[in-house]
């Protein structure tokens, strides 16, 4: 047997495989963000120019000399993104190159500052794959709550106290203002789940026109977990109901990942210290918990989420499939 | 054979024969009739290339900003406020050192809301790394976005065609317009040798830590220098193509040997040369016109105002709490001549106040009188303001 593996090992060594993004860059250990990237780049494949917002993605990749990117890679400002991916493709189109132009923004270089620019790229039809890495607040410049932040949550410019508990506002539903756009594809992914994220991006550069992707990432450092559990937290805000992963097509609901067995939120929210002061015993914590559970089973209703026992493409078995075949679920 | 056209319309017809690929307008008076008159080019078919209307002058730089890096020649325009908006992407596109043009149709910036004519917008821009290039009338219009092209994929800075507002882009001028030939013979296709490409992928835009910054900033700086002859070059190249010059770096109209200079931008410059060309004492006057503000021709002011005594600048904007703008670089320039010229620095013409024949003699009269040459709004009328104010 152990011939064998090593032989496999061998064999795979050998395998040339496609890389757009390599290792010996700078990001954090467990950094849902970099995970994610690698994943979208791999499935994308090397006939892809990227558009990267500011943002810990641009500068744990790029510091001068040195960079990670094996495909085209341009970063220009924070807020332009979607209007830089939007050049770019006009470019391709009158030079008649088939290349895809894909954009990469953080969450607050997708839902605030880089909010105006997303929505005229889709109003326009430009055939552009939008990725937004959301790992819910501006980590970058450390930890600063963006719309993406969920409500409760602290952030050094949200921090709970006396007369706070956190982040005030609730996140913003950037799928559904997206999905207005009534573009050809929008759909949220997460790291926890790489063979739909896969599939989805698969999906979208099938598609010629524009399409959205917003990929649940954590950021250890900024949710307060161990890097070792990133995957963890990921998977538990998929099966708690908070971050249910959905299809869009033209704006219409079309497809939503089951929940095998719905997890009560706070099996998410106590493994971050983001979320620390909501389990202290006061009147207030016990609202914000009970908000989020609505929250929770809100999004279970609303998509149909909950599954019928169990199914090869839930949230239990889902990823486990596509490793190597049910025999292994 | 000359046509009547109007600026605006002499301006798109000039960027199509340049042939674009990719267009970014978004609409600011009095920049419209020019991104007006390419979107009736593209309807037309008489222009291939993909029209991108955006939602900001935020994202009209930033499309072509993308579409030149990807290998595409880009255009855009803009006017006051939309400069403004569009000015953190002017430095960035002048920082990654991508080839492109843009016509500015000068206008006021607002408090007080004005749409008319002066060079506060592309003032405010002057050290975002562009090369800025002022046009006197509209026939320099034409001519000079052609060289622009040139400039720009030359030395791989981006060009700013500045424009005065209503006074030329809505004025109908006889004007000759180049040939598609012509424009062809001299403007070869856009190959852009740092363009996006899967086949040999690089990074733009990369941050970059205090080892190396000083080092892009010194050589950002030196490729504008070193621009100043790509200037002249395409100034000189295209007049043997079409018969006609722009005026390099700067034109001088006037006697070798007066004694007073006038120093402007833009189309203050033909009211100028109307004035002087009626008036009994121009033997003594020469008149500057500064056609490349970025880079600054230092060289070339000297060696135009050697022996004067008197230097008058006129300019359309100025420094708030400091006075002219222009004035202030033309002085440095001037520092290290052995007679240095007594200037006059005068903002003339704010807000689209009209510039009429008299400014000529209203000028000379200030210098006759003698006394303070400090910075002044020349044309304010103080007894409108309060007294604290004048």
């Amino acid at each position: 047997m152990e011939g064998n593996d090593n032989a496999l090992a061998a064999l795979r060594k050998a395998q040339p495989r496609f890389q757009g993004i390599v290792s010996g860059h700078r990001a954090c250990l467990g950094c849902g963000e970099a995970l994610a990237t690698r994943l979208v780049v791999e499935t994308c494949g090397p006939d892809i120019m990227i558009a990267n917002a500011t943002g810990c993605l641009e500068i744990f990749t790029t510091p001068w000399p040195e960079s990670a990117w094996r495909v085209p890679w341009i970063h220009s400002l924070f807020e332009n993104t979607g209007a830089v991916a939007a050049g770019m493709e006009a470019a391709l189109k009158a030079q008649g190159r088939q290349t895809k132009v894909v954009a990469f923004a953080g969450d607050g270089g997708t839902f605030d500052i880089g909010f105006q620019a997303l929505s005229g790229m889709l109003e326009r039809g430009h055939d552009v794959l939008f990725v937004c890495f959301d790992n819910e607040a501006y980590m970058n410049t450390g930890i600063q709550r963006s719309s993406s932040t969920p409500h409760a949550a602290m952030t050094t410019t949200s921090p709970p106290g006396r007369e706070r508990m956190g982040k005030r506002h609730l996140k913003k539903d950037i799928i559904s203002i997206v999905a207005s756009h009534h573009i050809p594809y929008a759909a949220t992914a997460s790291v926890a789940y790489p063979s739909d994220l896969r599939q989805k991006v698969r999906r979208a550069m099938s598609i010629s026109g524009p399409t959205f992707l917003v990929i649940h990432s954590p950021c250890p450092l900024g949710w307060g977990h161990d890097g070792a559990v990133s995957i963890e937290v990921a998977r538990l805000a998929v099966q708690t109901g908070l971050m249910p992963l959905i299809d869009l097509e033209r704006g219409e609901l079309t497809g939503a990942m089951p929940i095998r067995t719905p997890r009560p939120v706070t099996d998410y929210l106590k493994l971050q210290k983001r979320f620390a002061h909501l389990f202290a015993d006061t009147p207030e914590a016990h609202t914000e918990l009970e908000h989020f559970q609505a929250l929770a089973d809100h999004n279970i209703e609303k998509f149909g989420l909950l599954g019928i026992g169990s199914q090869s493409q839930d949230t239990e078995g889902a990823d486990t499939v596509q490793r190597g075949g049910m025999h292994y679920a | 054979m000359p046509k009547a056209l109007e600026g605006s319309q002499a301006i798109a017809r000039t960027v199509a024969l340049c042939r674009p690929q990719v267009v970014a307008a978004y609409p600011i008076t009095p920049q419209t009739h020019i991104v007006e008159n390419i979107a009736r080019l593209v309807a037309d078919g008489e222009l291939e290339c993909e029209y991108v209307s955006v939602e900001s002058e935020f994202s009209a730089a930033s499309v072509a900003l993308g579409a030149a890096a990807a290998g595409s020649r880009a255009y855009t325009a803009s006017a006051s406020q939309g400069i403004l908006l569009m000015t953190e992407v002017l430095y960035n596109i002048a920082g990654l050192r991508i080839p492109m043009v843009m016509t500015c149709a000068n206008r006021a910036v607002s408090a007080p809301l004005s749409i008319w004519n002066d060079h506060q917008d592309s003032m405010s821009v002057r050290d975002a790394g562009w090369i800025q290039l002022y046009c006197a009338d509209n026939q320099e219009a034409i001519d000079t976005t052609i060289q622009a092209y040139r400039i720009a994929e030359r030395t791989e800075l981006p060009v700013m065609v500045c424009v005065d507002g209503f006074s030329l882009t809505h004025t109908l001028e006889p004007l000759e317009l180049p040939t598609q030939e012509q424009v062809d013979g001299f403007l070869p296709p856009f190959q852009f040798q740092r363009a996006l490409d899967p086949r040999q992928p690089i990074s733009m835009g990369t941050l970059v830590s205090p080892d190396f910054y000083p080092e892009a900033r010194h050589s950002h700086h030196q490729a504008l220098i070193n621009a100043a002859e790509e200037v002249v070059a395409a100034d000189d190249d295209w007049a043997a193509v079409c018969g006609r010059h722009s005026g390099g770096l700067l034109k001088v109209e006037g006697s070798e040997d007066a004694e007073i200079g006038i120093l402007t931008l833009g189309s203050i410059m033909g009211t100028l040369l109307d004035a002087h060309e009626q008036h009994p004492d121009q033997g003594k006057v020469k008149l500057i016109q500064l056609r490349c503000f970025r880079p600054f021709p230092f060289e070339a002011i000297k060696e135009a105002c050697r022996g004067l005594q008197h230097l008058v600048v006129l300019e359309r904007a100025l420094s708030p709490g400091s006075g002219g703008i222009v004035s202030n670089e033309v002085q440095a320039a001037l520092s290290s001549l052995e007679q240095t010229p007594r200037i006059y620095s005068f903002a003339v013409g704010l807000g689209g106040r009209d510039v009429p024949l008299e400014l000529y003699q209203h000028v000379l009269d200030a210098i006759a009188r003698g006394g303070d040459n400090g910075f002044r709004v020349f044309d304010a009328d103080l007894s409108k303001l309060p007294p604290e104010d004048r």
